[in-house]
């Protein structure tokens, strides 16, 4: 399991769980799920595309993705995107099954974009996925009590003088970098579950902003690696490890939160949930 | 209309402000100025213009004329002299923001980079909490508090940056009448305390009487300004409102019923207001 020819996907699959759920913190407070779903379909799209002339899948991938997000932030009015993103959603997909149609040859590495290939990550991806990672995580850092304020209270935001639409934009972009780095291991479909999945997860069990970003970092890597893991045990495709595990994760701390509410439901309505 | 010299040491000022929007009037040479201190209400009924003179004093609305000086200089869009209280902050109880967090927020929310935590910071937290007595619930989830408790988180959020200008839109608007005394009493007490300027808007002046230095009293676009006693008379509103208007004083409260020519302008949109009552404004 340790092999030489798996430290490749153990290393990127560390790196994506890394960058995804830092990402996918503010993608759940910002209530743009629908977006991250979007933006690695439009990749998808882009990777099919690129491949139909020849060129890079990676660059292919990160264009689509950079003018989807763009795109849809600029469509969008007042930070609502669903319409725009629904819309471009389904063209996007449609595009990628036409190159896919127009492409002569059967090609399992553009169906990998969508499901995931990590067990076949080579080692020249690792330093594209790490140097697009740290873009993302710096971006993060910069922009982190503007972005938490504007995904929180925005008309907070804008009394500060801060301009929604450009973090808003900000972010999108850094969302369609996080894809770049992430769809070519885990593929457009797991993705989102890796960005949104622990996320998700992780604000049930704190109540701190910080907290949450590292738990869902936690959370992340510990889906990651069982689901190499499992997948090296069982064969089965590891982007059902990935999608399960995330998804059980979530009902868990659901769960678990939904019995706390229930035996402390007698207590004053102020107190709330305390912290975790 | 009745004016408003400009007096020295102002914190805001505005002279001859109109906005127009959509080809209709908003805003019609409105006029007002604001001491360290005072606690001013900005009484009108929906739609009289009272968040659009809020908009225009943070920056957000660029007026047609008219000036706006923010301790005597031009208003810049970020203004860290001006906190404000929106009147409806929608927070997702999913969220994972304590209280303590958002107030921490109004200290240095908009700067970008990584901060470094310090003991002076969360000092100011903890008695910026204090303050509006909201230590209890510090830890709570922003998006489970009452109306009464985000209300208090909010104006510790505005206060924190230390503003010599509060504006609070309709804080009274979705609090119950205790919880909104509670508040009108807490703001008096910062605005004097803490000499800062306070500008409530509000379709009812009643709660505000107690504690309210001056009143500008806003009706399609204009004002009046002055004491509540100058400006909340029969001949002042009648000429602000165009027609005739009786203020009567029923039990120390104030009452300003529409005339023979009842007007649309004069009666408040308020839901869940008693028929009988419609002509009545600041019930």
């Amino acid at each position: 399991m340790f092999a030489d020819y798996m430290l490749n996907a153990w290393v990127v699959a560390t790196i994506v769980a890394v960058v995804a759920p830092v990402v996918g913190f503010f993608v759940v407070l910002r209530g743009s799920a629908f977006v991250a779903h979007a933006v690695p379909e439009a990749a998808f799209a882009g990777a099919a595309g690129a491949s139909l002339l020849g060129l890079n899948t990676i660059f292919g991938l990160g264009a689509f993705a950079l003018g989807a997000s763009l795109g849809i932030g600029m469509l969008g009015r007042r930070g609502r995107h669903d319409v725009v993103t629904a819309l471009a959603l389904v063209m996007l997909l449609g595009a990628g099954s036409l190159f896919l149609g127009w492409s002569t040859e059967y090609a399992p590495e553009i169906y990998s974009l969508l499901f995931g290939e990590v067990l076949g990550v080579s080692g020249n991806e690792i330093g594209l996925t790490a140097l697009l990672g740290a873009l993302c995580l710096g971006a993060i850092a910069v922009l982190y009590r503007p972005l938490l304020l504007t995904s929180v209270a925005p008309e907070l935001a804008a009394a500060r003088g801060i301009r929604n639409h450009r973090i808003d934009m900000a972010f999108l972009v850094v969302v369609a970098l996080a894809t770049t780095t992430a769809v070519p291991v885990v593929g457009a479909l797991l993705m989102f579950s890796l960005m949104v999945g622990p996320a998700a997860t992780a604000r049930c069990l704190t109540d701190r902003p910080l907290h949450a970003v590292v738990l869902s970092v936690v959370i992340a890597l510990l889906t990651a690696w069982a689901s190499i893991a499992a997948a090296y045990q069982t064969n089965w495709p590891v982007g059902f490890f990935v999608t399960a595990f995330a998804f059980a994760g979530y009902l868990l701390a659901h769960g678990g939160r939904w019995i706390r509410n229930a035996y402390s439901r007698p207590q004053a309505p102020l107190a709330g949930e305390s912290a975790a | 209309m009745i004016g408003d010299e400009m007096r020295r040491g102002d914190v805001l000022a505005l002279e001859g402000v109109s906005v127009w929007r959509g080809g209709r009037q908003i805003l019609d040479e409105v006029g007002f100025s604001l001491a360290p201190g005072e606690f001013t209400g900005l009484i009108g009924s929906n739609g009289a213009g009272k968040t659009t003179i809020l908009r225009v004093v943070m920056g957000l609305l660029a007026p047609a004329e008219g000036t706006v000086l923010v301790n005597g200089r031009p208003l810049a869009r970020r203004n860290r002299s001006v906190g404000y209280v929106p009147q409806k902050v929608l927070i997702d109880p999913d969220a994972p923001l304590r209280a303590s967090d958002l107030v921490a927020l109004g200290l240095d929310g908009e700067k970008v980079g990584p901060r470094t935590p310090s003991r002076q910071r969360r000092q100011r937290v903890e008695e910026m909490l204090d303050a509006v007595d909201a230590t209890a619930f510090a830890d709570a989830r922003v998006g489970n508090l009452s109306g009464g408790e985000l209300q208090r988180v909010l104006i510790a959020h505005a206060l924190i940056s230390r503003p010599q200008l509060l504006l609070m839109d309709e804080p009274l608007a979705n609090l119950d009448i205790r919880s909104g005394q509670e508040i009108v009493d807490l703001l008096a007490r910062i605005a004097e305390q803490q000499r800062i300027a306070v500008l409530l808007s509000a379709h009812d002046m009643n709660p505000l009487l107690p504690v309210m230095d001056r009143v500008v009293y806003v009706a399609g676009g204009r004002v009046a300004v002055g004491t509540t006693d100058d400006v909340v008379r029969t001949e002042v509103l009648s000429k602000l409102y165009g027609h005739q208007v009786n203020v009567l004083r029923v039990d120390g409260r104030v009452l300003v019923v529409s005339g023979s020519h009842v007007s649309l302008d004069a009666i408040p949109r308020q839901s869940g207001a008693p028929a009988a009552d419609a002509s009545v404004e600041g019930r």
